[in-house]
């Protein structure tokens, strides 16, 4: 029952996460930037354009000028969460590639790491005037998600260990269309999924679009060149005509 | 309108973040546009019955004309990084100054219109009807913000408050619930050429005047041509030049240098604006007809370069929406004819357009001016990097150009120079406080307060380094520093043209 139930969900998921975000991208992807507006100075080639926004999504540059605690915590949140995810590989892989073995004590430690960011992060929206006053309640919320499914999953890590194999043979399972293997029952990890879950859901209607919005963001990913080259968004070269 | 004593706020060692005094500033609001100014632009004179439709369908038709609204609208994070960085926020206190709060005014209203989360659960997204109270609102918020972009430098997504007060105004417009200052002065240079509404002929008598003096100064007959078909360049400066101080002394200071360099130029009476107040309201319809005049212009004219003179927004417009709006630049495709028109008369070997400072710089460092420091002696000169052209534009073809040649030909002709604190200038530079269409007497106390960090720094050299000339390459911020500067008990005459400086230190031979 409860196999084939998180089965379906993880299939409405997965299909919410990637088409919603698909269709988002596909949204952004066509719609023009009918001006320059790169955010000046700027990178006057291609090559470097790459390497201000690799700097961006990487070590978050704009942040790390801003704001050293929002930077620290956030930066640390997020490189936890790559490491944690990338350890995450192997429930999905019958053998795991070479770099997810390698990952695997880092990632199990990135998730203090993951909480302490999401805490000190969730700390300022109520210590900092200033982020108090621009916090909704999606804000407290997300945060409360993420530190759920962070915290739920070091339990299974650290104390409640569940049947870790059992469970990838269920994931394999739902991979390859195949409901035989039961899914474990612990309540933690059911949490953990239901979590994760939701966070799929949510992903292409909430502000986590920021992960593949930032590379459409035209303030980062224009070149310095517009006295060398005429750049016109095609409703804008209908007014020529 | 009775006058109210503007209480400027107090300099202090460092800037500090002001505790929030939420609706500080809500009285802040500018005149509203009357129905001459707006149907010239073809807005609705007035706000039109089904406003709320008009700005929803306003906003819809943005969502698909450019990108950076639905993206801006749909990344934020709410992280806060761009807080404290506001100008306006920082000597006003007011929350709502706030970068992502500025935003989330018109983020609210597109979560409830054109999102799932703000359709179905407006509240814990923070989602709202748009009411006759958030017009208002907007009306206020959407002009106590220069479009400066110093918030976009800090945003980890690159998330630009400048586009989204754009688009604010551009759907106030619709609604007929425009600006009065800014549109009034679109009117202007659209019927007469310039933002003064200086007729052809006043124009020319003024230049005029001006040769006089600089024959006086010089006994030289230095000229201020206007209409000189043939010349090789069109100066396109903004209409302050003309008349305002210490403008002017710019004006004369580039005739100097064209005349010691020996290239004939021209002005125009039909394009005598440099400044595009189109970009201000975020209304690209508008912002191409002001820069179609300068086309136009440079065609009638047969010029080969086209300099533009010291004003910040119109060295960005020039400089990054020029090529876009008219082709007014160089590179585009063999096939687009209405660019190639403009394109394949201007000489390829300079930019195109090219900033009155790249002019003066490329002759100094080939030498051709004949340079006497020792005449800016009595100054100590700071720089002031204008936002629009910090953030905005570039000089010289290369990464930073815009910060390192301004100072060259500071340096190049002067002695004593200071630079203010590192944090204040550059790509994080602080705006005069007037600029994106600010620059008005009913926004005066809005002025004042967001002056003040900028003000901040420049008391500390002024205190400390005996700064007693602030140079800048900027119209506005020429006039809002002579009209704030004695609020911060500093001398309205410190505001100076870096080409009155060039101007100064030039020898003319003939004249010894």
């Amino acid at each position: 029952m409860l196999t084939e139930l998180f089965a379906i969900l993880f299939y409405v998921a997965t299909a919410i996460l990637v088409i919603g975000v698909a269709l988002r991208v596909v949204v952004y992807w066509r719609t023009p930037a009918p001006l320059k507006i790169p955010t000046m100075p700027a990178p006057r080639t291609q090559t470097g354009m790459v390497y201000r926004m690799a700097r961006e999504v990487v070590l978050f540059e704009s942040l790390f000028k801003s704001n050293k605690w929002i930077w620290i915590f956030g930066w640390m949140f997020h490189m936890a969460l790559f490491l944690v995810f990338a350890r995450h590989f192997r429930y999905f892989q019958e053998s795991a590639w070479f770099w997810v073995n390698i990952v695997q004590p880092f990632g199990k430690y990135a998730g203090f790491a993951m909480i302490a960011g999401l805490g000190g992060l969730w700390a300022r929206r109520f210590i900092v005037e200033r982020i108090r006053y621009i916090s909704t309640p999606s804000d407290h919320l997300m945060l409360l998600l993420l530190l759920g499914i962070t915290v739920s999953g070091m339990a299974m890590t650290q104390y409640f260990h569940t049947d870790i194999v059992a469970l990838k043979e269920f994931m394999l399972g739902v991979i390859s269309f195949d409901l035989s293997h039961e899914m474990p029952t612990d309540p933690i990890l059911v949490i953990h999924l239901s979590l994760v879950i939701l966070l799929m859901v949510i992903f292409p209607i909430s502000k986590l679009m920021h992960a593949p919005g930032i590379f459409f963001s035209p303030t980062r990913n224009q070149i310095d060149d517009s006295r060398e080259k005429r750049h016109v968004a095609p409703w804008a070269a209908e007014m020529e005509k | 309108m009775a006058r109210v004593e503007i209480q400027a706020p107090e300099l202090t060692e460092y800037v500090e973040i002001p505790v929030l005094q939420e609706g500080s500033m809500a009285h802040s609001s500018p005149f509203v546009a009357k129905p001459d100014h707006q149907e010239v632009l073809n807005f609705p004179g007035e706000l039109v019955e089904d406003w709320h439709d008009q700005a929803i369908a306003k906003m819809e038709d943005l969502k698909k004309t450019s990108r950076s609204f639905s993206l801006f609208l749909d990344i934020c994070v709410h992280c806060g990084s761009c807080t404290d960085k506001c100008h306006y926020f920082l000597g006003t206190a007011d929350p709502k100054n706030m970068p992502v709060a500025r935003q989330e005014l018109l983020r609210s209203v597109y979560r409830r219109y054109f999102t799932f989360a703000g359709k179905f659960f407006p509240n814990l997204v923070g989602a709202r009807d748009l009411t006759r109270e958030i017009l208002d609102e907007w009306h206020s918020y959407f002009h106590q913000c220069s479009e400066c972009r110093r918030c976009s430098v800090f945003c980890p997504y690159g998330i630009d408050t400048a586009e989204i007060t754009m688009a604010a105004r551009d759907i106030l417009d619709a609604v007929g619930y425009g600006q009065k200052y800014d549109n009034e002065i679109l009117g202007k240079v659209l019927k007469i050429g310039n933002n003064l509404g200086l007729p052809g002929p006043a124009l020319k008598a003024t230049l005029e005047d001006l040769e006089e003096d600089l024959e006086d100064e010089t006994g030289l007959p230095i000229r201020m041509p206007l209409d000189e078909k043939g010349a090789d360049v069109l100066l396109i400066t903004p209409s302050a030049d003309f008349f305002a101080e210490p403008h002017i002394d710019g004006l004369m200071g580039y005739a100097k240098v064209f005349h010691q360099a020996g290239i004939s130029w021209t002005m125009s009476s039909y394009a005598s604006e440099g400044a595009n107040f189109g970009m201000f309201i975020g209304n690209y319809a508008t912002m191409k007809k002001v820069a179609e005049r300068i086309r136009t212009a440079a065609l009638d004219l047969g010029v080969k370069r086209i300099i533009v003179g010291e004003c910040g927004h119109a060295w960005r417009v020039a400089y990054s929406f020029w090529n876009t709006l008219t082709g007014t630049g160089h590179g585009a495709a063999a096939d687009d004819k209405y660019a190639q028109m403009l394109q394949k008369q201007l000489d390829p070997r300079y930019p195109a357009p090219q900033h009155i400072v790249e002019f003066t710089y490329d002759l100094m460092q080939r030498g051709v001016l004949n340079i006497d420091k020792s005449a800016n002696d009595h100054r100590t000169v700071s720089f002031h990097d204008s936002c629009n052209v910090a953030r905005g534009s570039g000089m010289g073809n290369i990464e930073r150009g815009q910060f390192i040649l301004p100072r060259e030909v500071i340096k190049g002709v002067v002695n004593n120079y200071v630079e203010m604190d590192g944090s204040t200038m550059y790509e994080e530079t602080l705006c005069c406080g007037g600029g994106g269409g600010l620059l008005t007497d009913d926004l005066m106390e809005l002025r004042v307060k967001g002056a003040m960090p900028r003000m901040n720094a420049l008391k500390k050299v002024f205190d400390e380094e005996g700064v007693d000339t602030l140079a800048a390459i900027c119209a506005i911020c020429k006039s809002q520093f002579s009209k704030v500067l004695p609020y911060y008990d500093m001398p309205m005459h410190m505001i100076t043209s870096v080409h009155q400086l060039v101007g100064d230190a030039l020898v003319f031979e003939n004249n010894d």
